[in-house]
């Protein structure tokens, strides 16, 4: 056991891997030398040599290329989008090719990859350097993705990632990379797949999120609980697939569920959630299904995320209104 | 205010155009202009060549009749660029990983994909794509085939096999995609063997070479990527081996990725979805490219040779025209494909939904 932020447990899952499988190899903008932009890949090149960990031209849809093409030849490659607004570049290599590789040719060719990209707000970035574009990603038949609320699934997900036969979106949260430690076991250890985690045991209200607003949804809980409410709090970990045999059997106890995103509220998971809710789980309901999300705008540029980002008092807010109905 | 330039700009840009003369083994007329070349194909070789591209001619005959019956799906038409495909695809070896576009799919058959195969991807069917063959099935999207071109060779590179290339096609429209540079530029960039080849057929559905870019050559495209490249006769197969055969032991040399420009045209339409050319290109722009035919050129050199008759050709489209039609025979038996494989083949994992939509359908198509 060792104390390790979120970007030190993923730096550690990568390095298991590395060392575990030959065929592993980690590219992109800046991974050599420099270790990534935020130092997620350090010493790897050191260690495993620029055979094993290497920088690329700057062309996302190249990276990805090379991907796909490393996948036919029986790599198993983990190529970074330095950050995920530049993912667009990559789209036909994501969505067209890797995503659809096990599908067209019936399983003879697959494309074993982790895509591993930092996403998210409130850390003032630059234009396009924080959008959560989940929405976009969760709908690919194909492609499973990947968010992970803490440093301990951080490693688990990622090694599961890595080992996976099919393509994954590994999505990062920048602003957890630094601001939070858990102990994590050193050797390695793996959290499955398209499985939720229930964080918190309750029987008031279901709280269902992901990545960073796990953390918001635990500090609304704290502030209902002062009002005697037993908040249960499901963290789906994987979002595409959703495990939504957790969720329902969640909702046999409490009745009443608030889903939170951090990503604007049309489309994508929240939705997700809700329109399998209400297709399978309804009569377990005794409340409408409550949402927070962020707004319909563009990604606000950086002196707007604080106030759009949801946060706790947005939650409380929400489930007190789902709880009152 | 000085009014004299310190560049030359005009004079940069007449030097861009001051291209060498592309690659030729035969002229227009037959006429070896390369002896030295000419002469190390034995008679048994110029006669294969010969066999191939009429192998292909009858291919594109044949698939055009079954897609007017209605028994094709997609089919992009090939006719008129038998030398720059056979020529090109003659020269890699069954252990080099193609990645062809659509319009690729005889070079596909060469290299162990089955007519019926070729039907089946035609008509959407997913056995189509199961051929024994190293190959990525035909690429629809303009330019991917690039960027998975450097991977695979990079892979190649890695796994440190020696005698194997990776080889990806694209047209003249294709050379305007983005991915096109960046698939090069990643093979320079890793030196990977790769050889990319452009079939420039002169029209990317009804856009012209010259609305396609302002570089006077296409294989000039790859210089920025540091990859060096070369323009070939693609009317002349003797020409379109030779060169790419060349590239190929300079790649398996060691020495990086070459990209080949062949100079062809296509005489029919884009597809056989029924666009029709003569919206944009007249019968006199056509013609002078039908007097430059591949296999008319060769089929001279043959005759004078005493190694070929017209007898000969008619029976070798017979027997051709004839396996082709056992092979889409094959095709009409092959198993319907079940939304339920389709499930299947989504993930290795089925995630929890759907294995109920894989249920779901099975109890459906048990039953039907
Ligand atoms: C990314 C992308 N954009 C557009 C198309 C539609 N499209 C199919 S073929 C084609 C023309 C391609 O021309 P070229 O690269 O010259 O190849 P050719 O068809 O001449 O062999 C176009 C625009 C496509 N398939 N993919």
């Amino acid at each position: 056991m060792s104390k390790k932020t979120y970007i030190a447990a993923i730096t550690d899952a990568l390095d298991i891997c590395l060392e575990d499988d030959p065929k592993t190899l980690i590219f992109g903008e800046d991974v050599g030398k420099n270790g990534g932009v935020f130092r997620t890949t350090q010493g790897l090149q050191d260690k495993y040599g620029e055979d094993r960990v290497f920088d690329t031209p700057l062309a996302e849809s190249g990276i990805l290329g090379l991907a796909t093409g490393l996948g036919v030849q029986g790599f198993r490659p983990i190529p970074e989008i330095q950050f995920m607004g530049f993912s667009f570049e990559a789209i036909d290599q994501i969505v067209g090719q890797a995503a659809r590789m096990r599908f067209r040719f019936n399983g003879k060719q697959t494309s074993p990859m982790t895509i591993r990209t930092p996403y998210g707000g409130g850390t003032h970035t630059a234009e396009m350097h924080a959008d959560n574009l989940e929405n976009f990603f969760t709908g690919v038949p194909g492609l499973r993705v990947v968010m992970p609320s803490n440093p301990y699934d951080a490693k688990g997900l990622l090694i599961s990632s890595i080992e996976n036969n099919d393509p994954v979106l590994f999505m990062e949260n920048l602003k957890l990379y630094r601001s939070m430690k858990d102990d994590i076991p050193d050797g390695k250890y793996t959290v499955p797949l398209d499985k939720a985690n229930v964080v918190q045991e309750g029987t008031d209200l279901t709280i269902v999120a992901y990545g960073a607003e796990v953390n918001e949804a635990k500090k609304a809980a704290e502030k209902l609980a002062e009002n005697n409410v037993s908040v249960e709090i499901i963290d789906l970990r994987t979002v595409s697939p959703i495990d939504t045999d957790t969720i329902f059997k969640s909702l046999e106890k409490t009745h009443k569920v608030v889903i939170v995103q951090e990503a604007q509220k049309m489309a994508g998971v929240g939705a997700q959630v809700a329109s399998a809710i209400s297709e399978d789980a309804i009569l377990s309901l005794d409340a409408p299904i409550g949402r927070v999300a962020a707004p319909n705008s563009v990604y606000p540029f950086a002196q707007g995320e604080d106030y759009w980002i949801p946060g706790a008092d947005e939650i409380v807010e929400k489930a007190n209104e789902i709880l009152n109905y | 205010m000085a009014n004299k330039s310190v560049v030359d700009f005009e004079a940069i840009k007449k030097d861009l155009a001051d291209l060498p003369k592309p690659i030729q083994v035969l002229d227009e007329n037959s006429k070896v202009v390369d002896q030295e070349t000419f002469d190390s194909f034995s008679d048994d070789d110029l006669v294969e060549f010969m066999k191939k591209m009429v192998w292909e001619r009858a291919l594109h005959e044949q698939t055009m009749n079954f897609s007017r019956q209605g028994r094709m799906g997609f089919y992009a038409p090939t006719e008129g660029e038998e030398a720059s495909e056979m020529g090109t695809v003659l020269a890699m070896k069954k252990q080099d990983y193609l990645l062809p576009a659509y319009r690729d799919i005889p070079q596909l058959i060469q290299h162990g994909a089955t007519v019926t195969e070729a039907y089946l991807w035609s008509r959407g069917h997913v056995l189509g794509n199961e051929y024994e063959a190293n190959a990525m099935m035909p690429q629809i999207i303009i330019g991917a085939a690039y960027d998975e071109a450097a991977g695979v060779g990079l892979g190649i590179k890695k796994n440190k096999e020696e005698d194997k290339i990776a080889f990806t096609y694209t047209g003249d429209g294709g050379t305007s995609q983005g991915d096109s540079y960046e698939g090069m530029n990643f093979a320079g960039a890793f030196q990977t063997p790769t050889l990319f080849i452009v079939q420039n057929n002169g029209f990317a559905i009804s856009t012209p070479r010259a609305k396609q870019t302002a570089a006077p050559s296409l294989a000039q495209k790859a210089v920025a990527a540091g990859i060096p490249s070369v323009q070939v006769d693609g009317m002349d197969i003797l020409a379109c081996y030779t060169v790419a055969k060349a590239a190929r032991d300079y790649i398996t040399a060691g020495n990086g990725p070459v990209m080949i420009e062949t100079l062809t045209y296509r005489y029919g339409a884009h597809s056989s979805a029924g666009d029709d050319p003569k919206r944009y290109r007249t019968e006199e722009e056509v013609k002078p490219w039908h007097e430059k035919d591949p296999l008319i050129r060769l089929r001279k050199v043959l005759e004078d040779k005493g190694l070929w008759s017209d007898e000969q050709e008619d029976k070798l489209v017979e027997e051709y025209k004839s396996s082709f039609k056992d092979a889409i025979k094959e095709a009409d038996e092959a198993p319907k494909d079940k939304v339920s494989d389709m499930l299947k083949r989504t993930f290795e994992i089925p995630t929890p939904e759907m294995r109920k939509e894989i249920e779901k359908f099975e109890a459906k198509e048990s039953n039907e």
